[in-house]
């Protein structure tokens, strides 16, 4: 008996059947309104939130405390401190990560104390330790370690061996201090993230370059490192996020150029304590959504190649071209 | 005709297990070996020798007269460097089970890559050869496309130009078809049987018999790491002396 592939029935018609219902969903959804609602009316009819001095003015003749100079110095000083620590950050946390993976032992042990230690002490505790650190030693210079033992040794007094030294107050101070302890941290972190990106690549990747000739700087930096970012990016926005809040820790160095401690330093003056906390909350919400927003893109423009909607994307495409469409992506 | 493959006493030990126990074979330049055998006998391992993937415990390799891996000085071996290992992987194309190929390049960018990076050609003139080369495997539909969005055979042959575009003089496969479905591996063979048509020196580890059969000039019966049998495919396949070699031939004929 043949069957026929076609066989000329009539298409039945498309089902319209009634859904199933969840009245579940509604109930949860009835007490999630009351809730919200009920939190709106907390917050809008509470004279205490003082909405003007946030927004329009907080004293007579100035803006809002939002937007006030002082307020707008320390937000640029914490995004400032966020981009650099994170530049640190990630480019010491790829070259301990790799040092990590190296075959060499003193490399991978050197690297993993680095991790053990920096993850082990509070950003808080190492960014008062970095802030006092000039008490400690009071120059700061390159050159020939142990340079006045070494001179003893041959008989020569205070033989000095520094190629050159700053004064640490000028160098380990404010701004900086808090930079280097924040990016030091951080490193560690990203160390561990980049280390996870590397080490979910397959094997059969390095190995495929290596067998085209590459070397291993190629291979890190043409075929691992971009398919490792897919991995490695979630995490770090995580990272980015975390440090734009983490520069308040650095009011304690002390740096005064930082969004938190301004919005308090307004407040001992005016004695106005709560829309400034909201006003620093209003800036942490708006900073830290934008670098979302960053972070979706990013994202986007590293899973090239994978996922399901660069496949229905192109399938989409072939079947224009099939039927002499236009392509139009 | 001038060697252009020389393996001898190739061993190799992964802890205590040795999976080479002196492993000899030649190919001529233009040849075509095939390495048959069960899983375990070295096959693999022995192809990853040739392009120092694998360090070889004992034995020597050489390709086109050159040591692999190693220089020879003043009766002494000294280890090569990283970067002059590259250059003579540059001149050994290898093609692998699971493709590998790089997922998020497209396949002319996966092509060109390495003449681009490697050997620093001019892109416009690397470009030209890639395309030349993928059109050649079928593919010149496919050269916008992620490996992802390609089937396994397509993968496969773009793998294969990808290893071409190095102009290598013998190529290494190592079990091409072992990871297809069975209806796309005539297509991959398909391409195997132009280039050793075009004169390239090839050592296919394999089991597609009838390739064998067909393309080789000789075939290489592998077991327990050493080589049991070789010979003209036509002796080896039809009229195995061997009784090992008999055995793994009537399961899987």
């Amino acid at each position: 008996m043949t069957h026929p592939t076609e066989t000329g029935r009539e298409r039945p018609a498309a089902i319209k059947a009634v859904p199933v219902r969840h009245p579940g969903r509604w109930v949860a959804i009835a007490v999630l309104a009351v809730l919200v609602a009920m939190f709106l009316h907390l917050i809008f009819t509470n004279a205490g939130f003082r909405w003007s001095f946030i927004f329009t003015s907080y004293a007579p003749g100035k803006r809002g405390v939002m937007f006030t100079e002082p307020v707008l110095e320390g937000l640029r000083g914490t995004i400032l401190l966020t981009v650099f620590s994170m530049l640190i950050g990630v480019g010491l946390g790829i070259v301990i990560a790799i040092m990590r993976l190296s075959p060499n032992k003193v490399l991978s042990t050197v690297a993993w104390v680095y991790t053990w230690f920096f993850r082990a002490v509070p950003r808080l505790v190492l960014a008062v330790i970095f802030g006092n650190l000039n008490i400690l030693w009071t120059r700061i210079g390159f050159g020939l370690p142990f340079d006045k033992q070494i001179g003893q040794l041959f008989g020569i007094d205070n033989f000095d061996g520094q190629i050159f030294s700053v004064k640490s107050t000028d160098l380990l101070a404010g701004f900086v201090a808090g930079m280097i302890a924040l990016g030091l941290s951080e490193a560690a972190y990203m160390a561990e993230i980049v280390r996870a990106g590397i080490q979910s690549i397959d094997e059969g990747q390095s190995e495929a370059a290596v067998a085209l000739g590459m070397s291993r700087g190629q291979v890190l930096r043409r075929i691992v490192l971009p398919q490792a970012m897919r991995v490695i990016v979630p995490p770090t926005g995580n990272e980015v996020i975390a440090m734009v809040k983490d520069t308040s820790l650095v009011a304690y160095v002390p740096v005064t150029g930082e969004l938190f401690f301004q919005l308090q330093q307004v407040e001992a003056r005016t004695f106005v304590v709560l829309p400034c906390l909201v006003a620093a909350l209003l800036w942490y919400l708006i900073i830290c959504s934008v670098l979302m927003v960053i972070q979706f893109f990013v994202e986007r423009h590293f899973s090239k190649g994978y996922g399901a909607a660069g496949k229905a994307r192109q399938r989409l495409r072939d079947i224009q071209v099939e039927q002499g469409g236009r392509i139009t992506t | 005709m001038t060697e252009m493959v020389r393996a001898e006493s190739v061993h190799k030990s992964f802890g205590s297990l040795e999976v080479l126990k002196g492993v000899d074979l030649t190919v001529p330049q233009g040849g075509v070996s095939c390495v048959l055998g069960p899983s375990g006998s070295g096959k693999s391992t022995f192809l990853r020798c040739i392009n120092h993937l694998d360090k070889l415990d004992a034995g020597r390799i050489l390709v086109d007269g050159e040591l692999v891996g190693y220089r020879e000085r003043g009766g002494k071996l000294h280890e090569l460097s990283e970067r002059d290992v590259a250059k003579q992987r540059q001149t050994i194309g290898m093609v692998f089970q699971r493709f590998n190929l790089f997922p998020h390049m497209t396949a002319l960018d996966n092509v060109m890559e390495a003449p681009c990076r490697v050997k620093r050609e001019s892109k416009a003139e690397v470009r030209d050869r890639a395309l030349a080369l993928l059109d050649r495997v079928g593919l010149a539909e496919k050269v916008d496309n992620y490996p992802g969005q390609l089937s396994g055979g397509q993968q496969q042959r773009v793998a294969i130009a990808r290893a071409l575009a190095m102009r290598p003089k013998v190529m290494l496969f190592d079990e091409p078809t072992s990871a297809l479905d069975p209806e796309l591996v005539g297509e991959v063979l398909e391409v195997m049987k132009g280039l050793a048509r075009d004169g390239m020196t090839m050592i296919v580890v394999t089991h597609e018999i009838g390739f064998a059969r067909e393309v080789a000039d000789e075939v290489v019966f592998m077991d327990g790491g050493v080589v049991v049998e070789k010979g003209p495919p036509a002796e080896i396949i039809a009229n195995p002396q061997q009784e090992r070699t008999k055995a793994f031939l009537s399961k899987v004929l």
